[in-house]
């Protein structure tokens, strides 16, 4: 079975003016919305306290801020978790933190008085301090990945393809951070291991298609860099959409059946894969056809008695006049 | 004709073979057990197996095997009923000494065990438990250092009749006003040769002569680990109240402590416990009076209290407290230098030595006790209410002769063995005045979730696997199944390689394997794609194959290299769930190249590579 025909010839870099001008507004929607709706940090990065807790039957949730309002709580969120049965509340990290440890065993007992049969799911404190400091090693987290991967490519391709990696990658962490912000995901650790997952998966698929492109720049004797680029595209389509596929299979089976807490993790990484699809196709390419590359820069330096290698005719369907 | 060299083969068998080995310990259950350990953690006597034997034949309860290690004993039992019953029999029966807890022991075959094959450990989020991070207030822990040293120098300068106008503490230094130069030359000489933890600078006030004196820095770092130590041991004590089967109690960074308890519900008595206190002081022995007398009539002498050692024997003590926790800097085992036995050494601060000085000067030839005080939390039923409160529960842990008067530092010898030395000053340490602590950061997981999690964990797992299988053998037939059956092997070792790695499942970490899965087809999808383009080319079915995996070869090497630049980089920075997420995903694509690349071509060879002719490839 094949999705793809073998003679496919999309032209996609012929409409690569209209995928730039599409990305960057999805990309300018999300910048706007990181600006005015902001992201909304989970409780690791924020700091504060969590309890999530299981009720016998759904319960009214006006009554449970009723008990914790009665209890002398005041800065308080409470909100359904998944079933209507589950309840989460949440709280602010107090500036006081001294208290901020007992503030959860308070709270479960004003929520067990009310109701005696509830059961604990969940409790998570985070002081404020400890809150920073995950952002910030999840921050260089990623500054360090995107390092490692500039020089990896640099080493092994060229500059320009390390650039247009890199491009790429930046692109789908900004598309898919400004989605979590117009969607309000709760942005917890996980999000940040998703998003270094997104940035591993994209990354797989440019270096894929650039690998081709290597290729062909060096077996076709014709054929301007966008015309080798759209024949390495649509060689490599069938790969691409097949692994996508897969990988969204089973993000959707994470998604669907993995349970709550893992449901900001399988977005992210759905969204992630799709954008990262895309990028490689759209971004990876034109970043470095646009940076200028030329056969010469990929050819292997030539060493005296190698063989030389085969040098192939570039497709009739690839060719086209100079200027489109 | 497309063969692989037989090691290839051979390779091949050995790998999945080792895989399915490791992998296995993971099919079977665990068993109910019952865990006893010492409740300060020290060696348990040689006869506890026969003790516990003795305890569950008499209660009638019918028990499996027991293991028995320095520090522990396992009892596995048949049903959970059983082991309710086999705990609170060995509970009663051990008394407070012990620690009776409700463990599971991996129901592992003893083959296996003999391989040293073992489950994976499933983290906090999958059996529930508590995880606290403790963060040691250290400038806390520095100013109650400074404080000794301010009363120490004011001491000594007392004692050397060097006058001064005050000695205090200012922010990290302290400060000793004297009155003339020649006082401060003096006073330099004296404190430079006495205490050498400080460094000492001359400064001149207004109308006074100073010296400045901080901690040095070597010496601070050391205090603050030792600060650390001390604190680590604390909370081991306390978590072994708490009945906890495998509690882990780490340091992190230069003054954090993690403490994770599996199985723990109860947060609020879990805090409670971990912030209790112990404490200890020396009180003289009454020699004069007899201890069994006093317990049997009753009537204790008024100068004296009666006090219990560890093996029940009674002891009267003086009620002049010598010197407590708050005294003492330091207790460390080691060896007497002359005579090479075991000895604890311990260090007390100025007015702990002055008194300590003044009663072994009068006390020359009696015995100076030590009593470990702790309040520990208790829970009691009383009409079908839970009431929550501490007892204080005091021990004498040694007992021995003052040979010769000393003060600040001296040290306790006689001691049966090395070990009880280092139980003396372990009990010593955990009695000292320790830096406070606090959590910050709590995450608590109750056990329904902890359940929740495994099953819906496995469940997607299992539903994103099978429905990859049926896409790929639609997709590329005979060649899909292949690439299954390299799916199914690469779950296998990856699940083998956790195992033997001892690594921590947790849900993050299934949800790397899952991505794995996914990400893992990748490899056989361009292998796959590249043959099919070889055919469209003209090749024929055998060069195609050859060239197929050839030409893919550096694709997949360079696309799984940056996957794993980005899975490292996670591994180094991330903490708890990313951590556990980016070792499968890190495991997964070495496992996924391996099979891919060498597995499929193996079976592939065997499929089609004996063929001389071939008239289609099923792709």
């Amino acid at each position: 079975m094949e999705i793809i025909k073998a003679n496919t010839a999309i032209n996609f870099m012929g409409q690569r003016n209209i995928a730039l001008i599409i990305s960057a507004i999805i990309l300018a929607i999300g910048v706007a919305s990181l600006f005015t709706r902001s992201i909304n940090f989970g409780l690791d990065f924020t700091g504060g306290t969590l309890i999530e807790v299981a009720y016998p039957s759904a319960p009214e949730l006006t009554e449970v801020r009723q008990a914790l309002t009665d209890a002398g709580f005041d800065d308080f969120t409470v909100q359904t978790f998944g079933t209507p049965r589950e309840i989460v509340v949440r709280m602010p990290a107090d500036q006081d933190d001294e208290t901020g440890a007992d503030l959860s065993t308070a709270v479960l007992r004003a929520l067990s008085t009310q109701e005696p049969g509830i059961d604990l799911r969940r409790v998570e404190f985070v002081g404020p301090q400890v809150g920073q400091e995950l952002a910030e090693q999840g921050g260089l987290a990623m500054l360090y990945a995107l390092i490692g991967i500039l020089l990896y490519v640099s080493f092994r391709f060229q500059w320009r393809f390390a650039v247009g990696a890199v491009a790429a990658l930046v692109h789908d962490v900004l598309l898919v951070v400004g989605i979590l912000s117009l969607f309000q995901v709760n942005f917890d650790l996980t999000v940040v291991a998703a998003i270094l997952a997104v940035i591993g998966y994209s990354l797989n698929d440019t270096i894929v298609l650039y690998d081709r492109l290597r290729e062909n720049f060096r077996v076709k004797r014709k054929g301007t860099p966008i015309e080798l680029c759209n024949l390495s595209i649509n060689q490599m389509l069938g790969r691409t959409l097949m692994t996508s596929l897969t990988t969204l299979l089973v993000l959707l089976a994470l998604f669907y059946f993995g349970g709550e807490i893992i449901h900001a993790f399988a977005f992210t990484l759905i969204i992630g894969v799709i954008v990262g699809t895309y990028s490689s196709i759209y971004i990876a390419g034109n970043a470095a056809i646009i940076l200028g590359v030329t056969k010469q820069d990929l050819m292997p330096v030539e060493k005296e008695g190698e063989d030389q290698p085969d040098i192939e005719v570039l497709p009739e369907r690839f060719r086209r006049s100079e200027g489109t | 004709m497309n063969r692989f060299p037989p090691w290839k083969y051979a390779l091949l068998v050995i790998a999945l073979g080792v895989g399915l080995v490791y992998a296995l310990p993971n099919l079977f259950g665990d068993d109910p057990a019952v865990q006893v350990s010492s409740i300060r953690g020290f060696e348990l006597p040689r006869d506890m197996p026969t003790q516990v034997e003795g305890v569950l034949s008499t209660a009638g309860i019918e028990f499996g095997a027991i293991e028995f290690e320095p520090r522990r004993l396992l009892v596995r039992l048949d049903n959970v009923d059983r082991q309710g019953r086999a705990a609170e029999a060995l509970a009663e029966a051990l008394g407070e000494d012990y620690v009776v807890a409700l463990n599971l022991a991996p129901s592992t075959p003893t083959w296996l065990r003999a391989l040293r094959a073992e489950p994976m450990v499933l983290g906090l989020d999958l059996q529930g438990g508590v995880h606290f991070l403790m963060q040691v207030d250290m400038d806390t822990a520095r100013t109650q250092q400074l404080e000794r040293f301010v009363v120490s120098v004011r001491n000594l300068l007392r004692d050397e009749q060097i006058r001064y106008r005050s000695v205090r503490l200012d922010r990290n230094q302290i400060i000793a006003e004297l009155r003339s130069p020649e006082d401060r030359e003096r006073a330099l000489r004296v404190l430079g040769r006495e205490i050498d933890e400080l460094v000492l600078e001359t400064r001149d006030g207004s109308e006074t002569f100073n010296i400045r004196a901080s901690i040095d820095e070597d010496v601070l770092r050391e205090l603050q680990q030792t600060a650390l130590r001390q604190n680590i041991t604390t909370l081991r004590n306390r978590v072994n109240e708490l009945g906890v089967a495998e509690p882990v109690i780490q340091q992190q960074g230069s003054d954090r402590i993690v403490v994770q308890l599996p199985g723990v519900q109860d947060t609020a008595r879990a805090k409670q416990v971990l912030g209790s206190t112990a404490t200890v002081e020396y009180r003289g022995v009454d020699e004069q009076n007899d201890p069994f007398e006093a317990q049997r009539t009753g009537r204790i002498p008024p100068q004296s209290l009666l006090y219990f050692m560890r093996d029940g024997t009674p002891i009267l003590l003086s009620r002049t407290v010598i010197a407590s926790g708050d005294n003492l800097i330091n207790a460390q085992a080691g060896f007497d230098s002359q005579t090479g036995s075991p000895n604890v050494v311990v260090s007390l601060d100025g007015p702990g030595a002055r008194r300590m000085l003044e009663h072994t000067t009068q006390n020359v030839g009696n015995r100076m006790a030590v009593v470990f005080i702790e309040h520990r939390p208790e829970v009691r039923e009383e009409n079908g209410v839970e009431i929550h409160s501490t007892r204080r529960v005091e021990e004498v842990i040694s007992a021995a002769v003052t040979r010769e008067p000393f003060g600040g530092r001296f040290q306790t010898t006689g001691l049966g063995s090395a070990t009880e030395a280092s139980q003396l000053a372990m009990l010593l340490r955990a009695g000292a005045l320790a830096a406070p602590m606090q959590i910050i950061e709590e995450r608590t997981v109750g056990p329904s979730l902890g359940q929740d999690n495994i099953d819906q964990g496995f469940r997607s797992v299992m539903i994103g696997f099978a429905l990859v299988l049926v896409v790929m053998a639609i997709y590329y037939k005979v060649f899909g199944l292949v690439a299954n059956i390299a799916l199914t092997a690469n779950l296998v070792l990856i699940v083998a390689l956790l195992s033997m790695l001892g690594a921590t499942l947790t849900l993050p970490g299934i949800a790397g394997i899952v991505l794995t899965v996914g990400m893992a087809v990748d490899a056989n999808v361009l292998i796959y794609e590249r043959i099919r383009e070889e055919l469209r080319n003209g090749n024929s079915p055998q060069a195609a194959i050859r060239s197929g995996y050839e030409k893919a070869f550096s694709t997949i090497a360079d696309a799984n290299v940056t996957t794993l630049i980005a899975a490292v980089v996670l591994f180094l920075f991330g903490t708890g769930p990313i951590k556990g997420f980016a070792v499968t995903l890190s495991l997964g694509i070495v496992t996924s190249m391996f099979t891919a690349i060498i597995g499929t071509r193996g079976v592939v060879h065997l499929i089609y590579g004996r063929k001389k002719r071939i008239q289609a490839l099923a792709i």
